[in-house]
């Protein structure tokens, strides 16, 4: 039996999209009210809530006070329904702490911290599978259960809810509305991506079954107007001489992604704007 | 457009999960047809005057096949005249995954430009994709997804009907159930071979045609003769449950009710069951995977000694023969029997042989006989039987039905007059499965664009060692030059000594078409007179050859050395060359049946003259070799690609020890010992004697092999007393030794790596290719020699020649006869005389004819001739003249001696 063909002599891919093309991409901010700042962002079949408490006193251990910045806390947790097998802990075995990890990097490299001295901003992540955004009062719930057992964090709330590949990078875009949602400066937007290489070719925006393929992977998440690099991740085995090519596949499908985010900020200005008669 | 496929899927563990993938359905996937303007393609496929000439179709019209029609008369789609097909990716995908070959052979075809097959995307096509419905199964799904695509071409091209002569699509089906369908829907459908016989101007198409299963019936009788078939399900559950046995069908090649089932046990045990009977080998091909019952005990027979040979007509009438085929055994010789139940998975290929025409002259069905004795005799329909009749050709089997004594097949194609030299040629290639097809154009796209010339980025990381005086050393004639050689002495005294080497990885980049091209090559064939190239011709005897005078790529291996011959220190790099002079040329090898000048694999043919440069210039490549093998093992351990050659278990050696006892004393602790034993042995007034001593050494070697230094920790080099060895100095026409350039190139930092390269375990089964390529090379290097060899006796008639015993067995003695290097058999018992009375005794060992002993070395007379009653085994006959036996020795017959000095024709 032969293995999955990942992309066809025509250039297409598995899910019919050629190398370049990302997958469908919808977001929508200011999905809770109690939140400082929230969005729900699909990226194909991964779906992510992002919730962003914040900028607030440090609560909790006072010893993590940094007396120049703020101190970013973030929180990645898997739906225990989003995979196709069902998962035992949402959160806090090594995948969701490395994951979370990632996360405070990423963002602690775009959000303006120096503005906030003293204070503490928290953003939560979940990843869920097979929700779509009619559904949204569900996982209202499941975050306000989130919001009482860690009473002690702050801002940044982001919960994947499905995952069906670049769980990283989804967590990322839907985080980054959620900031700008909850009004915190950042440096810009941060957008990520996850990218492969198969065939010398680079393929963007990885769904699971490219992920799960033997492909090696590389996300990497951008600050796209001065094109620094906040994050760069990759667990694969990949030659030097084709790192160059990726990053650069990368960059560019992460400026893609940053034209669709700003449209969302955009038009969720105009709608807020509307509704406050401005 | 977005749609979500769902699907639910069981796990390993054997719960049910439920997946869900996106698929994104496309609206600009286009036609590939030359007449259509809404389609806005940069480049078309398909010709506007798309012509066949058929007679059911008489406006031009493109094909669309399915996949049973692809997957059975591949044969027909690779034929010139079939063109502008249309092959739908939902045939490509279910091709891909139900037959590899087939799959391959396809994809080679639509890189053809000239065939105009076009892949159409369909399942990403918005409108030609569709979802399986509820109680829908994949096939019908699959069959569905054709005629819409089907559908859509024909009301797409409808659009331009007026600037066309009504062009059209038809669908090629065999299925009649996919048939009425595409007929209710109104689409131009026809069976395949209804197509095939409509082309007017081809009618030996129809001959490649493969039977189908509804033909089958029309041709045999309605007499069921094989038990049926169990199906694989059942097979499964019989094999976890080890009442049957699963295992390699292996047909007996001088029996043809009989074969072994080489049944591979857990780890290194393995059993052999015996099978006999028309009944019991139910149809089973050599080399098939099969499922076995065995036998009660008390139904266990040995193994029969009787070579039949089925002669049988086209009737089915075996009853009389199998009677003959059981030969009731000893008790001892009984082995376990059995009897196969199913086919797991068939192994047929396309097999060479020859035609059995029928009596009746109007027939059309005819049985073929393969050149292989081990395949039985396939029944083939053909309407050129008269023409085909005394040429090779080749049939691929289609099916065996259980009511029908022969598998049925179809003619693929003639090969030419049997005894030819070209057909031969191919045979023999065919035979041994070396692939000699020309580079596909898939292959060839990979090549550098000429004029070719080194770039600045070339020499980023080369040394320029044009300045240097580099030679190389070969015979004359040879157009694959891959070393080279260069010696300057240093300002310290010291003498420096690189060896260069072709740089064709430089060309061959991994993973390419190319490159699995050479990679299932493994290696370049040399027959007598003919080389069939691992490389295309560009590569290997142009821009890869290190001729003299031009800038060529190279792979150096250089190491300073003192006078003393100390090698002082090693370094490897990538370089330009400029081979000077190419002034050293051999003269008086042995060239007639020469092989391979630097292959230092024991080859069992005539030790050659060696020149005293060409002997220096292997003591060179020796060294490279095992110094780059001491480097590519040091940087990677687990998946460096080497060479070893097992020391022979010393029982081996007992023959040779035997029969040298007489004379000499051989040593054989080790391969310095044996060497040096063999240097010393000498009798005088024998001068043969040590040349016939060190052709019996050599038969007790074992084989070399490639293997991958994570899979094994046995390196030793017996043969050249190394501890380590690879090859590096023939990339031209070996592949492993461009993995062994890769591997240095990364090691130095000259390259860069890639996954396979790192995974021991593709290294491992590429290895085992290679080893498999090489035996195989050697069998038809040796085949070839031995088609020679019968064209010179054919052209000679019969001579009377002295030869030497070389072993001495049951029933006969191996003579060889040092003029022509060629060994033949004195058999002592044969069908129609009285055999004489013969004592073998194991210790000597003798054979004692009547009253003369017969010794290993003996000198013997005896006559030569070809024996060509069977056109498709013609073999070389010896006859004993000296010693003379009363009732044994043939008296010598009177031959013009040839002259002394006469050369081969060939």
């Amino acid at each position: 039996m032969a293995g999955l063909e990942l992309l066809s002599d025509q250039g297409y891919r598995l899910d019919g999209r050629k190398a370049t093309e990302l997958r469908k991409l919808q977001a929508r901010m200011g999905v809770f009210t109690q939140a400082d700042g929230s969005a729900y962002l699909e990226q194909g079949n991964t779906k992510a809530l992002a919730v962003v408490y914040g900028p607030h006193e440090m609560r909790g251990s006072r010893s993590r006070t940094l007396h120049d910045r703020a101190v970013i806390n973030c929180q990645y947790s898997m739906a225990t329904f989003s995979t196709a097998e069902r998962k035992r802990r949402p959160h806090g075995d090594r995948k969701s702490t490395e994951m979370s990890l990632h996360l405070k990097q990423t963002f602690e490299a775009a959000v303006m911290t120096q503005l906030y001295p003293r204070s503490q901003i928290d953003i939560y992540v979940k990843v869920r599978v097979g929700l779509t955004l009619h559904l949204v009062r569900g996982i209202i719930a499941e975050i306000d259960f989130f919001v009482i057992v860690h009473k002690h964090v702050s801002i940044v709330f982001q919960q994947i809810l499905q995952s069906d590949g670049g769980n990283y990078s989804v967590c990322v875009n839907a985080a980054t509305l959620a900031v700008i949602d909850a009004g915190i400066p950042m440096r810009d937007y941060v957008c990520a991506c996850t990218v492969g290489f198969v065939d010398e070719t680079p393929l963007a925006d990885l769904c699971y079954a490219e992920e799960n393929g033997g492909v090696s992977s590389l996300a990497l998440a951008l600050l796209p107007r001065g094109g620094q690099i906040a994050l760069l991740q990759m667990d694969a085995r990949l030659h030097q001489d084709h790192l160059e090519t990726l990053i650069e596949a990368a960059m560019t499908a992460c400026k893609g992604v940053s034209k669709v985010l700003d449209e969302v900020v955009r038009q969720h200005l105009q709608e807020a704007s509307v509704l406050t008669g401005e | 457009m977005l749609k979500s496929k769902t699907f639910v899927k069981k796990t390993r563990s054997g719960g049910v999960m439920k997946v869900v993938r996106e698929h994104y359905l496309r609206d600009d996937i286009w036609c590939g047809s030359e007449v259509c303007t809404e389609c806005k393609q940069e480049s078309t496929v398909l010709q506007k005057d798309a012509c066949m000439e058929s007679s059911l179709c008489s406006y031009p019209h493109y094909l669309v096949p399915d996949t049973n029609v692809v997957l059975h008369q591949i044969d027909i789609l690779e034929d010139p005249v079939i063109c502008n097909v249309i092959i739908l990716q939902t045939v490509l995908q279910e091709v891909r995954h139900r037959s590899a070959p087939v799959y391959k052979r396809l994809k080679d075809i639509i890189h053809e430009k000239e065939k105009r097959f076009y892949t159409f995307t369909n399942e990403h096509h918005r409108d030609t994709f569709i979802e399986r419905e509820p109680g829908e199964s994949a096939n019908d799904r699959n069959d569905r997804a054709i005629r819409v695509a089907v559908k859509w071409y024909s009301q797409h091209l409808k659009t331009f009907e007026s600037d066309t002569d009504g062009l059209k699509v038809v669908l090629l089906t065999n299925d009649q159930g996919n048939k009425q369908k595409a007929q209710d829907n109104g689409l131009l459908v026809y069976k395949c071979e209804e197509y095939v016989k409509s082309l007017i101007a081809n009618p030996e198409l129809v001959d490649r045609l493969a039977l189908s299963s509804d033909d089958k019936n029309e041709i045999t009788s309605s007499k069921v003769l094989f038990p049926e078939h169990l199906p694989l399900s059942r097979i499964q559950t019989g094999i976890k449950s080890s009442s049957f046995l699963q295992g390699t069908f292996r047909a007996s090649r001088d029996n043809y009710l009989e074969a072994t089932v080489f049944v591979q046990g857990e780890g290194e045990d393995s059993t052999e069951v015996l099978i006999q009977g028309l009944q019991n080998l139910n149809r089973a091909v050599h080399q098939d995977v099969v499922a076995v019952q065995l036998l009660p005990r008390s139904e266990w027979v040995a193994p029969s000694s009787v070579v039949l040979q089925d002669e049988g007509t086209a009737k089915d009438d075996e009853d009389a023969e199998e009677e003959e085929g059981k030969v009731t055994a000893v008790e001892a010789a009984r082995k376990p029997t059995g009897k196969v139940v199913g086919i797991i998975k068939r192994n047929w290929r396309p097999f060479c042989g020859m035609l059995n025409v029928s009596q009746i002259k109007e027939s059309t069905r005819h049985l073929f006989t393969p050149a292989d004795r081990r395949i039985p005799r396939i029944r083939i329909e053909t309407r050129q039987a008269s023409t085909l009749s005394g040429q090779r050709i080749m049939v691929a089997i289609d099916g065996w039905p259980k009511d029908s004594r022969y598998p049925n097949g179809h003619f693929v194609r003639s090969l030419g007059g049997a005894g030819e030299k070209d057909t031969e040629e191919e045979v023999l290639l065919l035979e041994h499965d070396v692939p000699h097809q020309a580079f596909s154009q898939a292959v060839l796209s990979f090549l550098p664009k000429m004029p070719w010339a080194i770039t600045p980025e070339d020499m980023m990381k080369r040394e320029d060692l044009r300045p240097l005086t580099v030679c190389s050393v070969d015979p004359p004639g040879c157009t694959d030059i891959d070393d080279a050689l260069h010696c300057r002495e240093l300002e310290n005294g010291n003498l420096e000594v690189g060896v260069h080497i072709a740089d064709v990885s430089h060309f061959i980049r991994p993973g390419n078409a190319l490159d699995k091209e050479a990679a299932n090559r493994g290696t370049t064939v040399y027959l007598c007179g003919k080389r069939i190239d691992m490389v295309p011709e560009l590569l290997s005897s142009n821009l890869c050859s290190l001729r003299s005078n031009v800038d060529r790529l190279a792979f150096s291996c250089i190491w300073e050395i003192n006078h003393k011959a100390e090698i002082l220190k090693t370094r490897f790099t990538k370089s330009v060359i400029n081979s000077k002079v190419s002034a050293l040329t051999l003269s008086s090898l042995e060239v007639r049946f020469h092989m391979d000048s630097e292959t230092h694999d024991p080859i069992d043919l005539q030790t050659k003259e060696l020149m005293e440069t060409n002997s220096m210039v292997e003591e060179f490549m020796l060294l490279a070799n095992i110094s780059v093998a001491q480097k590519i093992y040091d940087e990677f351990s687990e998946c460096a690609l080497l060479r070893k050659h097992p020391a022979p278990p010393p029982s081996n050696y007992d023959i040779l020890i035997k029969a040298a006892k007489s004379k000499v004393k051989i040593h054989t602790d080790s391969a310095k010992a044996l060497a040096d034993s063999l240097d010393a042995a000498k009798v005088d007034g024998f001068p043969y004697f040590n040349t016939l001593l060190r052709i019996l050494a050599t038969r007790c070697m074992m084989q070399a092999v490639y293997f991958c230094s994570g899979m094994d920790s046995d390196f030793h080099h017996y043969g050249l007393a190394s501890p380590i060895y690879t090859h590096f100095t023939s990339p031209i026409r070996r592949y492993a030794d461009i993995i062994v350039h890769r591997l240095l190139a990364v090691a130095i930092g000259a390259d860069t790596t890639y996954p396979d390269l790192m995974d021991k375990h593709k290294q491992s089964a590429l290895c085992n290719n290679l080893n498999y390529r090489h035996k195989m090379s050697q069998y038809a290097q040796r085949a070839s020699v031995a088609f020679h060899t019968q064209l010179f006796f054919k052209s000679r008639g019969i001579l009377n020649e002295e030869g030497f015993v070389l072993f001495v067995r049951k029933n006969a003695i191996i003579v060889l006869i040092p003029k022509f290097g060629l060994e033949g058999t004195v058999f002592f018992d044969s069908k129609d005389k009285v055999s004489p009375n013969i004592v073998f005794e194991e210790e000597g060992p003798t054979l004692s004819v009547e009253q003369h002993k017969f010794h290993i070395f003996d000198k013997v007379k005896v006559t030569i001739s070809l024996d060509d009653s069977n056109i498709q085994h013609q073999k070389i006959r010896m006859a004993l003249i000296e010693p003379v036996i009363p009732g044994v020795s043939v008296p010598a017959p009177d031959t013009e001696r040839p002259a002394k000095k006469q050369k081969l024709d060939h």
